[in-house]
């Protein structure tokens, strides 16, 4: 019977890590969803944009109280974790406080996570008032509503009970440590859940001990269902921040790709040598033709546009940069993200409901949740990839969208097929004759 | 002042077996625009008086692409692009320098994957250097003291990192340079990228470039400088519409140098 703790333990770590494990294949396979593309390039680079911006949170910092306050959660998350380690290896051995023998290092330890944990705690609450009660106008725009706002301080109260709790067990520990209680080992400082230990003052022997079990309980528990919440949550980011920086752009910002199934009949189209009625050679390679140009779901953008989706925080930043969105106009390139995220995980439910086929559903990105006046008015400023945290690229898919609106619809505004047909008629936007072209050399 | 603007093409150099140091692409804007053609005859100017052996492609110029591009007309854009490296490589051209952004930005990044590999500076970058080179040296003349503040263009500034050039000539003419509340990486856009400039704006409360030239103002300018003949048309409407033209005027880079130098 000694035993029962260990073995219910090691059940709920396996089935707290086994839905983990689900959610995170279920998850690989919708970004798999996407196109293939080349991201083996600039490697130094990339590890480089992953440890300064993942890892060393430059970007958060732009805004410097949301970013420090960040960094005090982000910390203190990791810094948990080895703590967390402890819990495990206690929780599956009987022991407690397995790290304990570590004496004066132990002492620091447990105090600097006692010091972090209430930080944490001050900073979740800050948190919580400027997502709802100072109202900061980028939590307020239409996508926020419903879910992700909810999602938003939902996080904060798990954040907020599960370093409670932390606090709690120290606190009931401590105590337990003063009255010499067999089992609970003379270690750790506690120079938080100190001032909490009063609150137990008095209590037997055996209360104590039920509530530092509960709180210990609770507290992995929590933490394991944490880990499981965040496949429903944007705090996948918490994961998905380190590989998206790493496959993040590294051309420069103004650099769009150069479609290669266009350049193969571009060049077709211009070489007098080719015989355009020839039969494709033997071997060529006809997956390079598309089956379309541009974008109009999810499953025609690329993996990492989609890693994208999934690794927004919707902080907004972005759209609080945009100039379209500033100037009170549709787009917002945060919706754009969410908007890609909320199909890809609905063409994945679909794909999991029909036995791993995708049946059409009528719908698509385009039109369904993104509008074309959405798309329009973008101006590729490039704001929002300079704001965004963890080097997320909404323009990519506003300009894949736009490639499709273009080459597969015809479906530009107007005014723009007015530019186009004078580009390709007189080589300008406007309609001046290219023989005319250095007419200002001799204007006074 | 003379009018005598000395601008070589391609086509008569290489008749004379000549090569320019320099090919200046001028762009259908600087082509085109009556706005911006003074841009382009201000830098020419400077070229002329800096003894920079350059030439233009003229009529076998062609748009970059850049406004289809973005449009999403990959297809058109490619045409554009393959056309105009064709014509590029025939003459061996090496090194370019445009008063366009936009130009600039696409033939620096997107035509190499195409065949078009030059080095590419804009117009800006191309000045600094004659000026560290000493082959043009600057006063401040009338903009002595004058309170300059500079607009990113978004397709020098974010698109490629380039933000010291611009600002290191206002400040050689010995001008006040007055940062806008969102300049450099945080710069907002004058509204006219992504095509933006040949449609109309989507609704919305206002303009993307009365917001910006409202920034603009809010420096108390004499000038606002620009590096992107887009952005000079963009913030000239703004300051027209605030009705501020009496007060404030918009000037390309290239223009304040060569007025400076009385040109
Ligand atoms: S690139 Fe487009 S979506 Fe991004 S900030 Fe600029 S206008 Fe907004
Ligand atoms: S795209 Fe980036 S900046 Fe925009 S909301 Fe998502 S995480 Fe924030």
């Amino acid at each position: 019977m000694d035993y029962l703790p260990n073995i219910i333990f090691l059940l709920v770590l396996v089935a707290g890590i086994g839905f983990f494990a689900k959610n995170v294949k279920a998850l690989s396979r919708n970004i798999k969803l996407g196109k293939d593309v080349d991201v083996s390039d600039n490697k130094p680079q990339r590890w480089k944009n992953m440890a300064r911006i993942a890892l060393g949170q430059t970007k958060m910092v732009v805004r410097p109280v949301a970013g420090i306050l960040h960094i005090v959660v982000y910390v203190g998350f990791i810094i948990i974790n080895i703590e967390v380690l402890e819990i495990i290896l206690d929780g599956l051995l009987g022991t407690h406080r397995i790290f304990a023998p570590l004496g004066v290092v132990y002492d620091v330890l447990i105090g600097s996570f006692e010091i972090l944990a209430f930080l944490v705690i001050v900073s979740v609450v800050i948190f919580w008032v400027r997502r709802n009660v100072i109202k900061i106008q980028r939590f307020l725009k239409p996508e926020m509503k419903g879910w992700p706002k909810k999602d938003g301080n939902l996080i904060l109260y798990i954040e907020f009970v599960l370093m409670t709790l932390f606090l709690t067990m120290n606190a009931a520990d401590f105590q337990l440590q003063t009255i010499d209680a067999l089992h609970y080992v003379k270690a750790g400082s506690f120079p938080v859940s100190q001032f909490i230990a009063p609150i137990f003052s008095g209590m037997s022997e055996a209360s104590l001990i039920v509530v530092e079990r509960s709180a210990w309980w609770l507290h992995i528990i929590g933490i394991l269902l944490f880990l499981n919440y965040l496949y429903y949550s944007k705090h996948l980011h918490i994961l998905l921040a380190f590989p998206n920086t790493y496959y993040g752009k590294v051309k420069p910002k103004g650099q769009l790709d150069n479609l290669e199934a266009v350049t193969a009949e571009v060049k077709m189209m211009m070489d007098p040598d080719v015989d355009p009625f020839a039969a494709p050679a033997e071997g060529a390679d006809e997956a390079a033709e598309p089956d379309k140009f541009g974008a109009s779901d999810v499953t025609d953008l690329n993996w990492v546009q989609l890693l994208n989706s999934y690794t927004c925080t919707e902080c907004g930043r972005c759209t609080s940069e945009c100039p379209a969105n500033q100037t009170g106009k549709l787009l917002s390139p945060r919706k754009i993200m969410m908007d890609t995220r909320d199909r890809l995980q609905e063409v994945g439910n679909n794909i999991d409901k029909n036995k791993g086929e995708f049946v059409a559903d009528g719908k698509q990105l385009l039109g369904d949740y993104i509008t074309e006046e959405e798309l329009w008015a973008c101006t590729s400023c490039n704001a929002c990839t300079e704001a965004c945290p963890v080097s997320i690229d909404p323009l990519s898919i506003i300009m894949d969208m736009r490639r499709y609106l273009v080459m597969e619809q015809s479906a530009a505004p107007s005014d723009l097929n007015n530019m186009m047909g004078n580009i390709e008629n007189n080589g300008a936007p406007w309609p001046f004759n290219q023989m005319d072209r250095l007419n200002w050399k001799n204007e006074s | 002042m003379s009018n005598e603007l000395k601008v070589p093409t391609m086509a008569e150099l290489f008749a004379e077996g000549k090569q320019p140091e320099v090919l200046f692409w001028v762009g259908c804007a600087g082509s085109f625009d009556d706005r911006a053609k003074k841009i382009t005859k201000a830098f020419v100017k400077i070229l002329n008086k800096a003894n920079v052996s350059f030439a233009v492609l003229g009529t076998e110029e062609s748009c970059t692409g850049d406004p289809a591009k973005r449009a999403g007309n990959e297809f058109l854009f490619q045409m554009q692009a393959v056309t105009n490296i064709e014509v590029m490589n025939a003459y061996e051209v090496k090194k370019v320098v445009t008063a366009c952004p936009h130009c600039f930005n696409t033939i620096k990044n997107e035509y190499p994957g195409l065949g078009g590999n030059y080095e590419v500076v804009h117009h800006t970058q191309f000045l600094k250097d004659l000026l560290s080179e000493g082959r043009i040296t600057m006063e401040g003349g009338q903009y002595k003291g004058k309170r300059i503040t500079f607009h990113d263009p978004c397709y020098l500034g974010r698109a490629n990192g380039v933000y010291e050039a611009p600002r290191d000539l206002i400040r050689k003419l010995d001008a006040e340079l007055v940062e806008m509340k969102n300049c450099k990486k945080k710069g907002l856009c004058c509204g006219a990228g992504g095509a933006q400039m040949f449609k109309e704006p989507e609704n919305g409360n206002k303009d993307v470039n009365v917001e910006r030239t409202e920034q603009a103002l809010g420096t108390k300018p004499e000038i606002i400088a620009a590096g992107c003949p887009f952005c000079n048309t963009m913030m000239t409407d703004g300051v027209k519409s605030k009705e501020k033209e009496g007060e404030v005027e918009v000037l390309d880079i290239a223009e304040l140098i060569a007025n400076a130098e009385d040109l």
